[in-house]
């Protein structure tokens, strides 16, 4: 055990990096598309169903399949990482999307209509009673977003993408269940750590309501 | 000096379909009086109500506040002259009762120290002890210290005119009678145009100047207060005996 980490610590370290630079990118990348586009259809209703119906399909395709389709994809195909970053920001899209549209939608309709009495303006009614209410759903699908990121990005390594997936997959060939689990497990320890992170900043967000 | 003058101009109001829910209303509500609109479910009250701020427009006629027509007026201004309180509160759940109390000042920008001190003035009106409150979550409050805080709110920003609607619905009838006595003590001195819908015939009675009937979309009774009880009209009459279920006539 000691001997393997001495061995191939340094590549560990270095694929870890890589893994959650590949993730952090994608779910920044989806927070700012799937954040505004979901609080622009709580105000566009009509497109709520096509668009959420849309990100749903995406969620659908394998994430194999997905990093096969975009490869001939003229400048996305020449760069192994920026393909990987706009796949694993499909997938992260949905959960944030969904959860930011339910989320508002779900605020009492009491409350905004107060905060029209009120002479709010549109955006007065976003951030300071939409927004806020809102807010604990809305990390409830940063959360999922991210932990299944974490894990999809591991596929990312099968189109030369690098990360953790890259010691799984060569572990598979090789038959070598250390690589195996040299890959999977910082792995599974970063989702569990993005997702217990997370969940605490979840449950500080929520609003009591009696 | 704007006094909160409220002028119905033959407001009608029907939903798409064709069904009519308010017909050719006429009123004109003077400033500082206290109006209470009174009638069956689905009567238009609570329509007739949110023409006053705009939240309903009119599809035919006007809605004149000190004589400017609300729907040619800026709305975000109409609406911070004009205090609304209701009967689910609507307090914001993720703000304290300080914050809730001066939301519409923060909305105006106001000053932070000017804030503080109209919330203690506020809640002190509405019989409340800020020191106490100030720092508690609706979620701490009873359902009568949350109806004293929509009124604070709605109060905060010295509006001209209140829109009540059904505000003591929800409360036990002794916290009810409570809330009544600290209403219409704080309408004795702070003088304001309300609108009040209220079921409630007695509460109406209490506090109210004037009684507006409502039926079908239709005014069918507009008479002061005190001539409510000898009053000939059918449907005044009707009112009165279902409250005492016809025991007294």
């Amino acid at each position: 055990m000691m001997s393997f980490l001495q061995a191939n610590g340094w590549e560990i370290g270095r694929l870890t990096f890589e893994h959650l630079w590949l993730t952090m990118s994608a779910m920044l990348l989806a927070i700012g598309i799937g954040l505004p586009l979901g609080i622009l259809l709580t105000r566009r209703q009509r497109f709520a169903g096509p668009v959420i119906g849309f990100a749903n399909v995406v969620q659908t395709v394998p994430s194999l399949a997905l990093f096969g389709l975009l490869l001939p994809v003229p400048w996305l195909g020449e760069s192994a990482a920026r393909l990987a970053i706009v796949a694993l920001t499909g997938y992260a899209l949905l959960p944030i999307l969904r959860n930011t549209y339910a989320g508002i939608k779900s605020v009492d309709p009491t409350l905004t209509d107060v905060a029209h009495a009120m002479g709010m303006t549109g955006w007065q009614r976003l951030v300071k009673v939409e927004l806020p209410i809102a807010a604990s759903v809305i990390l409830a699908g940063v959360r999922t977003a991210t932990v299944t990121c974490v894990g999809v990005a591991t596929i990312a390594a099968a189109i030369g993408a690098g990360g953790l997936g890259e010691l799984i997959f060569r572990g598979v060939a090789s038959v070598d269940n250390g690589l195996v689990l040299a890959g999977a497990i910082p792995a599974a320890l970063l989702a569990l750590c993005a997702d217990a992170g997370l969940g605490l900043v979840e449950r500080r967000l929520v609003v009591r309501q009696t | 000096m704007t006094k909160g003058d409220v002028e119905f101009a033959k407001v009608s109001c029907a939903f798409a379909g064709g069904q009519v829910l308010l017909h050719e209303i006429s009123l004109k509500l003077a400033g500082g009086t206290t109006t209470a609109l009174l009638g069956r479910s689905g009567a238009g009250k609570t329509t007739l109500l949110r023409m006053v701020n705009g939240l309903v427009r009119p599809t035919s006629g006007c809605v004149l506040v000190d004589g400017v027509d609300v729907g040619s007026a800026d709305v975000v201004e109409l609406r911070r002259g004009i205090g609304y309180v209701i009967q689910e509160t609507g307090l914001f759940p993720h703000m304290t009762v300080e914050r809730n109390t001066g939301l519409s000042l923060e909305l105006a920008g106001r000053s932070r120290s000017e804030i503080r001190a109209r919330v203690t003035e506020s809640l002190s009106l509405v019989g409340l002890d800020a020191a106490e409150f100030r720092e508690r979550y609706p979620w701490q409050l009873s359902g009568g210290q949350r109806q004293r805080v929509g009124l604070a709110r709605a109060l905060a920003s010295e509006p001209k005119a209140l829109l009540m609607d059904e505000p003591f619905g929800a409360l036990d009838p002794l916290t009810r009678a409570e809330m009544q006595a600290m209403l219409k003590n704080l309408l004795n001195r702070v003088g304001k145009t309300v609108v009040l819908v209220t079921h409630d015939l007695n509460e109406a009675l209490y506090l109210a100047d004037r009684m507006v009937f409502l039926d079908q979309g239709e005014v069918v009774a507009d008479l002061g207060a005190d001539k409510v009880s000898g009053s000939e009209n059918a449907y005044v009459r009707d009112y009165v005996s279902a409250v005492h279920h016809g025991l007294i006539s």
